[in-house]
This record gives C-alpha cells, structure tokens and sequence, in this order.
C-alpha cells in the first residue's frame, strides 16, 4: 500500500481520473438535458457516442489514406470532430422524430421500450456495417509526453481534459446566456407554459438532442484518438457510466452532469488503487446505488421538481 | 372431495385439447424442438415472474437477470462436484425460489423508495453488478470458467436428461408459475398492485402500504427467477458468468411487452416469437437482433399494448 502515497503515481492517476471523467461528463450531459426536457431516459445514447466515434473513424481513415493527415494533421483532426458531430446530430434529430416524439404522451415505459430498441438496432446495424471487427483509430499525431520535474503529462490526455472544459463553458453559456437557452430551460420548467409563451416546444426537444448529441459525438472521437480501439459495443458501459454520472450530479442539473462526470472518473481512477481492477465497474455501480440511498436527488440537487 | 374425473369432467372441452396437444408435442417435433420448446419454457417462467413485478406493480426492473443467476448458482453450488455438496434437485427448488425472494427483498428495500427511472437503472447496475461479481469471485463461483457437472434431477433411479423429459419438467413448472400468478393477480394484494401501479398516491391515502406491496412484487417477482435459475443450472450441466448478461434482462422485459404486458397468453406469445422465431430463422440470424430492435419502437409506437393485451389494459387503453 506505499504506492498510495507516491505522488507520482497518484498524480498519473488524478489526471488519468480527470481524462476518463471529461468523457463521460460530456456523455452524462446528453442524458441529463433530454431527461432535463423530456423526463426520459435516452437509453440510446450511447449508439450516439458510438455513431460519432465511428464518423470521426472513417473520416480519419480517409484523410490519412490520401496523404492529406500527414500534411496538415490538426486539420485532419477538426474535420473528424466536425464530421462525427454532423453524424451523430443528425441521427439524435432523427431518433428524436421516429421514435420518441410519437410516444411523448405516453405511459414512462414507453419511450424507455422504444429507446432500447433504437440501442439494439443501432448496436447491430453497426455490427453488420464492420462486420463486427474492432477498428483501429489511424495514427496522426504521435503521442507526445509533456515533462516538468518527475511528472510527465501525455498532451492526449490535456487536450481532453481541456477540450471538454472547452465544451462545457460553451454549453453553459448557450444554457444561461442566450435566447434558444433561456428557451430550453423554460421548456424544461414547464413545457406547456412554455408553449404559451410562444416558444416552439419541438424546435427546442430537436435542439436539445442535437447539442446532445453532438457532445457525445466529440467525446466519441475523443475516446477513439486516446483508446485507438473501437467496435460496435463501445457505447454501452461509458453510456451506462456517464447516466449513472448524470444522476450522481443530479440528473437535469447540467452542472451536475459536469461534475458527476468527474467525480466518477476520479473515484474510478483511484479506486483502482485500493481494490483489484477487475472490479473497477464495480464502483460505478456501487457508488450509484450509494448516492441513490443516501442523496437520491445527487450531488447537486436535481433542478427540475418531480412531476406528478 | 374432487375426484380425477370430476376435475376432467369440468375442464372444458378446448383446455382438454390443449392439454392433449402439449402433452403429445415433444413426440411430434422430437428432440432438437424439445430442445428450443425447453429453452421457450424458461423464458416463459422468468416472463411470468417479472411481469409480476412490471405488468402488475408497475416496477421496471432491468436487472432481472440478478436473480436468474442467483437461482442458477444457488442450485449449482449446492449440487455439483465443485464443493462436493450434492442437495437433490427437488429439494433445491424451493431453496432457490427461497434465494430469489430474499435476494429481491434484499436489494429491493433500499431502492423501492425511489422513483420510476432510478429503479430501472439500479436494478440494471445490480445486474451488471451480479455478472461482474461471479466473473471475479474465483474461490467460489470457478469466474469466467464456470461450474460444471451440476447434478441434473433424479427420481428414484430415473434421471431426467433428455429433452423431451426436461420439456414435461419445464411444462409442469410453467403450469405452477401460471397458477401462482394468476391467484397473485385476483388476490387482493393483486389489486393493491393495479392501484398503485395505477395512482400511487391515491393508493396510499385508500390505506395500501405502498412500499410493503412494492417489496413483495419485486420479491415475488424474483422468486420465479429463482425457480427459473434452479432449472438453467440443472438442464444445462454448466453455468457460466456470461450466461447471465444484460441480454437476458432485456429479452425477458421484451418479451413480455411484445406479447402484452400483464396477460400470461401474452408472455408465451411473446417467448415463442423472442425466443422460437430466431431459431426458426437461422438464416438470417444475423439480421434478427436489427429486425427486433426496430420491431419494438415500432411496437411501442403502433400497438403499445402488446399482441395479446390482457382484460384489464384493454379495457384502460380504451378510455
């Protein structure tokens, strides 16, 4: 138990923590802004993240296949996050239209149903596509380690820690600051008030799941360039993870989610040190069902009443 | 006293033919069907339990799969080579049935208090919970390599290990989960359950202890899994952790759904299609998983009430 109190690997683990809790921040915030909205959980939202991470695959793969990576390899880079967000916000709009919206008056369970089944097609509609074979992430940037003293940093896992703060002030500004922002929160106070006051209802829900998704997406492309592997069942337990995040932070709260997020990543990252890794899933789940008994509203409070 | 032939005298003149034809099936299809019908048999038992809990309380459990595994290696530990405990499988049965119960009362007094939403997900964070345990729990559970050689049932001499025995064990277990249910159902707990599922608040002021009768479905409702797991473990021979993924929670909440929630006629429908069909269609199994995702959005969407719904929900959708 000494290595617990070297700083070096206790650091290597906090930023390691912070890296992974970056990714599922940005996954929890998609479940905590349609549940914020619509009082569903999108059980199919990590087919979104998978989706994006897959976008930014194929997009990469063909930069790097005709030379252009090699030349102007941030480039490259953009244009996978860009693509992957224009897949994944598009099938989120999509799935919010076919399969959610018909079902928004109906009993809680339906839309979770609906939503299993979009997860499973989604799921196996990718499986058919690669023929169910792990892709491998083609390598542009190599990757370098930042040293200052005895720490040494990789620049991947900066970039995403500070690409998912990035996203997030983006995303907290758009919430509080602008127009269509202010507009979601009313729909997500009251969607029929909302209506009254001359807000488009469905416009803001497809906005909604589209900035969802489009995190997702980035935090997609972000797992495929750290993680290099991907295949058609790389959703589901970050998905599960980053709810299990939401409702850590509270689910609905968008602060929440991004605290949630980094709370899990931290507790999974460290929690490694003091328990075999094998049952590093396990305390996802366990501190799920702790803070469900202890403080079943989260962290931070969920912001939206329960409806009656 | 009821006589043999009084009670044959009463069955009306359908139930005496169905009876006939599922007793006469497994000789027509012979053993690779019996084989499926077996399998279609304990999807129906575990149907019938979480229905219980879904169909009647109005709880989504999606980790059902839990108590599946619970009944499976309770049954398994107890009756194989691996501890040298060799407890006869009839006696089993009511211990597993007791395992399930408890483990749903276990796990259900914490998070019955919550809402909806959070119990389907801490149910299925159970699930995932309970796979990742047995995977890892080597001294006991042998992890991913499983416990072989588990005894199968014996009466007297005679060993059931032959599909078309195992159907009639399976038939005769569904029979028993169909009785129970149906009695669960018209009982008055049973309408305690529709009240609340119904209007829980209301249903607490008419004086029903809301969080007594929602503890007692999810732990009757894993009771059935129990007895589901102890006759997995025993038709199979050898359990495996993987056995028991979150696939087997799905399936069962599917097919209850796409057969009609809260209708039994419905759950079978729904087995044979969820869990037959594939079978049926081999050729194109690798199309199946996508046919069936899409089946339940658009399921949900066009006849959310299933293919067979039951009385009740019939009579409430149409309001």
């Amino acid at each position: 138990m000494e290595y617990l109190l070297n700083p070096e690997i206790l650091t290597a683990q906090i930023i390691n923590g912070l890296t992974i809790g970056g990714i599922y921040a940005l996954i929890a915030l998609g479940y905590t802004l349609v549940y914020g909205i619509l009082f569903m959980i999108n059980f199919a939202h990590g087919e979104i993240f998978m989706f994006g991470s897959f976008g930014g695959f194929a997009v990469l793969t063909l930069l790097s296949n005709n030379g252009f990576s090699t030349t102007h390899p941030t480039l490259s880079i953009l244009c996978a996050f860009a693509a992957a967000i224009l897949i994944s916000s598009a099938l989120g709009a999509i799935l919010e239209r076919v399969a959610y919206r018909p079902l928004r008056d109906a009993p809680r369970l339906s839309p979770l149903i609906s939503a299993i089944g979009v997860s499973i097609f989604l799921q196996n509609a990718m499986m058919l596509f690669t023929r169910g074979r792990m892709q491998v992430y083609p390598d542009i940037i190599p990757e370098n380690f930042i040293e200052i003293g005895w720490l040494s940093i990789s620049c991947f896992q900066i970039s995403i820690i500070l690409g998912c703060l990035l996203l997030m002030t983006g995303l907290y500004i758009f919430i509080y600051k602008t127009k269509t922002g202010k507009a979601m929160r009313a729909v997500a106070e009251n969607r029929e008030a909302a209506s009254l006051m001359g807000i488009d209802v469905n416009r803001i829900i497809t906005i909604t799941f589209i900035i969802g998704s489009a995190l997702a997406a980035a935090a997609g492309v972000m797992v495929g360039i750290y993680y290099t592997q991907i295949n058609h069942m790389m959703g589901f337990i970050p998905g599960i993870k980053a709810f299990t995040a939401a409702v850590l932070g509270g689910i609905g709260n968008v602060p929440g989610a991004m605290l949630g997020g980094f709370f899990l990543g931290l507790a999974e990252a460290l929690g490694v040190l003091v328990m075999p890794a094998q049952y590093k899933d396990l305390i996802a789940f366990g501190l799920l069902i702790l803070v469900l008994i202890i403080r079943p509203k989260g962290i931070m409070g969920e912001v939206v009443s329960e409806r009656v | 006293m009821i006589r043999i032939e009084q009670i044959f005298r009463l069955t009306p003149p359908k139930k005496k033919i169905l009876v006939l034809f599922l007793l006469v099936l497994p000789f027509m299809v012979g053993n690779y069907w019996s084989q499926i019908l077996g399998d279609i048999g304990i999807y129906i038992i575990l149907g019938i339990g979480l229905n219980v809990v879904v169909g009647f309380a109005g709880l989504l459990d999606l980790g059902y799969v839990a108590f599946f595994a619970i009944g499976a290696y309770g049954y398994a530990l107890l009756a194989s080579p691996q501890f040298g405990i060799h407890i006869p499988f009839w006696l089993m049965l009511p211990v597993c049935i007791a395992f399930g119960a408890g483990f749903g009362a276990f796990l259900g007094t914490p998070v019955l208090r919550m809402r909806g939403d959070y119990l389907a997900i801490v149910t299925l964070g159970f699930g995932q919970i309970m796979r990742i345990t047995l995977n890892n729990l080597d001294p006991l559970t042998n992890g991913p390599r499983g416990l072989l050689r588990i005894d199968p049932p014996k009466i007297g001499d005679w060993i059931i290990d032959t599909p078309i025995e195992w159907y009639y064990l399976i038939m005769a277990g569904i029979f028993f989960a169909i009785f129970v249910a149906n009695r669960l159902n018209d009982s008055r707990i049973g309408r305690a359950w529709i009240a609340m599922r119904e209007d829980q608040d209301t249903a607490e002021i008419m004086g029903i202890n809301v969080l007594k009768y929602k503890l007692m479905a999810f732990s009757i409702g894993a009771s059935f899994a129990g007895l589901g797991g102890a006759i997995f473990a025993s038709r199979q021979g050898s359990i495996f952790p993987d056995n028991f993924s979150l696939m087997v929670s799905i399936n069962v909440l599917c097919l209850i759904i796409i057969g009609g929630l809260g209708s039994i006629p419905g759950i079978i429908l729904g087995s044979i299609i969820l869990i037959g069909l594939p079978e049926a269609l081999r050729g194109v199994q690798q199309y199946r998983m996508l046919l069936f995702g899409g089946l339940l959005v658009i399921m949900m969407i066009f006849r959310p009430t299933g293919f067979i719904p039951s009385a009740r929900k019939k009579i409430e959708f149409k309001k």
